[in-house]
């Protein structure tokens, strides 16, 4: 008796996934054709690419529908300041270090915030980056309410030039973002994808049905605690200087990159790509009118809420089912036996 | 007698958080919606008092008869033109949409009144204030917003077990499905709720502003008072809740006490340790 198999390429995303391959290699070598302000936005791109995603895993997923990822992006930032200044470790070894202490982090924060249910989750995470802030703000070694900036010899460590510095952070922006999404691939492709299927479409029935609810949901918390912690480091080592504010804004790191996932389309990790192309046309566009460009994006994101919730992408998959990344499960029923 | 003033005073801010509290756990209850832009709304009325005092020439307290209606307009046409469509089983789109609005109002105030600080100029009333004891007194305006949130708490209180609307309030929160069978117009219903809400948030938006410096940024902040009053209080219980402001506010009274710097810190640790020990709150809804 031979099994039915499971297929998740197809030839349409198997065309595409090289396009995207082509990209990236593209990208790497970025540094050959875009000018220093180019090689500065796609750093940006980068992490908010990532910190989108990791909210969709979060969000579109899991069910985490957390308000309070800035705790993480400014841990993280703080925590390269920390290692950087204090313990005198390289910039580049911190991001890692960075990420570690944040997926620590997440641990006591999901023991308290998970007690809360829905809502009240969000708005919990929130006090946590709150907390997190206040804190921040109590550490005069690291400049308390008004922050502090990289001192000029541990910026020299990382290269001699300064644009082969450009280089170097660009290239980490790159990887850090190809490895994150790479992971959350891997991951919905794996026996955790299966159950965080589940949850998402119905927690009850997952979890009657064996799937271990709070350790699946444990599990994404910290995987995106950790990555959105190491982005955090990567942010404030472009940009050399941090504080409270900067660092744990409830409108850079979680307005902004929910209203990029709900445009591109959450659920789906095409999602936040597509969502962070708008996000970044949009302020290039609007870039000199201030508090009326964040007005017009919460005007977009309210519409694009209400009248496609599936986002961007997924108005493309309704009308072509076509799918980047290979996530969709296919049955491959086993071969007929030959009539005799 | 000093430690005595710091929580008298905190037992009295209490009352305001008890206010921002009110609103938010009103609409909750009844519709299960959770608005993220709750504090925006709270510094979007105390704009309104400031124009409204500045024009007709008026003091901030009596301009509270056109602001509460015009902040329960508001809120009705916000609920029947937006947030009705946001309702159901998912909770993202409330979300997403209240935080659109949260962005929407901060930066449409910044464009109108610039990031400046402001205040509503109340005379006299703002440092009168009552001898208790030898070194012991108590504002007059702080009083009056605690003796306001009393109020305003068993208002509701009376409004929710007393009235037809509060029925009819009760009735969707316990089963929409049911309700609407049972004639009741849900749209309108939600409707009347927001408008309660916001004609609450009116009240605390204009006692915060006659007592502090105010400027479009600080919504956030008084959102999460707020939530942390509803949390600590207990889920549900309206009285609850004005213990949990005044436990937030005692704590950040006392926190404060210690070092300027740990006033927001004392608050949120009273919350997360009441989340941590009691996560139903200190006072949950007996059902029954």
């Amino acid at each position: 008796m031979s099994a039915v198999s499971v297929r998740f390429t197809d030839r349409r995303s198997a065309i595409s996934l090289a396009a995207l391959a082509a990209a990236v290699v593209a990208l790497a070598f970025a540094p050959l054709w875009a000018g220093r302000d180019g090689l500065r936005l796609l750093g940006e791109i980068f992490a908010y690419v990532a910190l989108a995603s990791l909210w969709n895993l979060l969000a579109g997923y899991a069910g985490l529908v957390s308000v309070g990822q800035q705790a993480f992006v400014g841990l993280g930032g703080y925590m390269l300041f920390a290692l950087a200044i204090l313990a005198g470790i390289s910039p580049l070894w911190a991001i890692p270090g960075a990420g570690l202490i944040g997926a620590l982090a997440a641990v006591p924060v999901a023991a308290l915030v998970f007690r809360l249910r829905g809502h009240y989750f969000a708005i919990g995470t929130w006090v946590v980056a709150e907390v997190f802030r206040l804190l921040a703000s109590q550490v005069s070694a690291l400049g308390g309410g008004s922050g502090t900036s990289l001192p000029a010899a541990i910026v020299v460590a990382i290269a001699d030039t300064r644009t082969m510095r450009e280089f170097v952070i660009y290239w980490i922006a790159l990887a850090l973002a190809v490895a994150i999404l790479a992971l959350i691939l891997l991951l919905l492709r794996s026996r955790y994808g299966l159950a965080l299927t589940a949850i998402r479409d119905n927690e009850l029935a997952a979890a009657s049905n064996g799937v271990d609810v709070v350790r699946v949901k444990l599990v994404i918390y910290v995987f995106a605690a950790c990555g959105t912690a190491m982005i955090g480091a990567l942010v404030f080592l472009q940009k050399l200087r941090i504080s409270p504010d900067a660092a744990f804004s409830v409108n850079d790191w979680t307005a902004f990159v929910i209203f990029i996932t709900v445009i591109g389309g959450i659920g789906r990790l095409e999602g936040p790509i597509v969502g962070t192309i708008v996000f970044f046309a949009l302020r290039q566009a609007l870039a000199d009118r201030g508090a009326l460009y964040l007005l017009m994006l919460g005007v977009v994101a309210i519409a694009v809420m209400l009248k496609a919730p599936k986002g961007i992408w997924g108005l493309i998959v309704d009308r072509l089912d076509w799918q980047v990344f290979p996530l969709q499960r296919r049955l491959v029923p086993p071969p007929r036996p030959e009539p005799n | 007698m000093e430690w005595t003033n710091t929580i008298l005073q905190g037992v009295l801010t209490g009352g305001l958080y008890a206010m921002f509290a009110a609103g938010l756990s009103l609409i909750f209850g009844v519709m299960r919606l959770v608005n993220i832009a709750h504090g925006d709304f709270i510094v979007l009325a105390a704009y309104l008092a400031l124009v409204v005092t500045e024009t007709l020439g008026i003091d901030p307290l009596v301009s509270l008869v056109i602001v509460v209606p015009l902040m329960a307009a508001i809120g009705y046409a916000l609920q029947r033109g937006l947030l009705n469509h946001t309702l159901g089983d998912d909770l993202l789109p409330p979300l997403l949409v209240t935080f659109g609005l949260s962005v929407i109002i901060q930066n449409g105030l910044l464009e109108l009144f610039t990031a400046d600080s402001r205040r509503l100029q109340a005379g006299a009333i703002e440092v009168a204030s009552w001898q208790l004891a030898p070194g012991l007194s108590i504002g007059v305006l702080p009083f009056l917003q605690f003796a306001a949130a009393v109020a305003v708490i068993g208002g509701l209180q009376a409004l929710f077990y007393r009235t037809a609307l509060g029925r009819a309030f009760r009735a969707t929160s316990d089963d929409p499905a049911v309700a609407q069978l049972m004639g009741l117009d849900n749209a309108h219903v939600f409707a009347l709720a927001m408008a309660l809400s916001l004609a609450v948030v009116a009240i605390a938006g204009v006692l915060l502003a006659v007592r502090a410096n105010f400027d479009p940024a600080i919504g956030p902040a008084r959102l999460i008072f707020g939530f942390e009053a509803v949390i600590i209080g207990g889920l549900g219980n309206l009285w609850g809740t004005l213990a949990g402001g005044i436990v937030l506010g005692v704590a950040q009274a006392i926190g404060a006490k210690l070092d300027p710097g740990w006033q927001l810190l004392a608050g949120h640790l009273a919350f997360l340790i009441v989340l941590g020990v009691r996560p139903e709150g200190l006072f949950p809804r007996i059902r029954g």
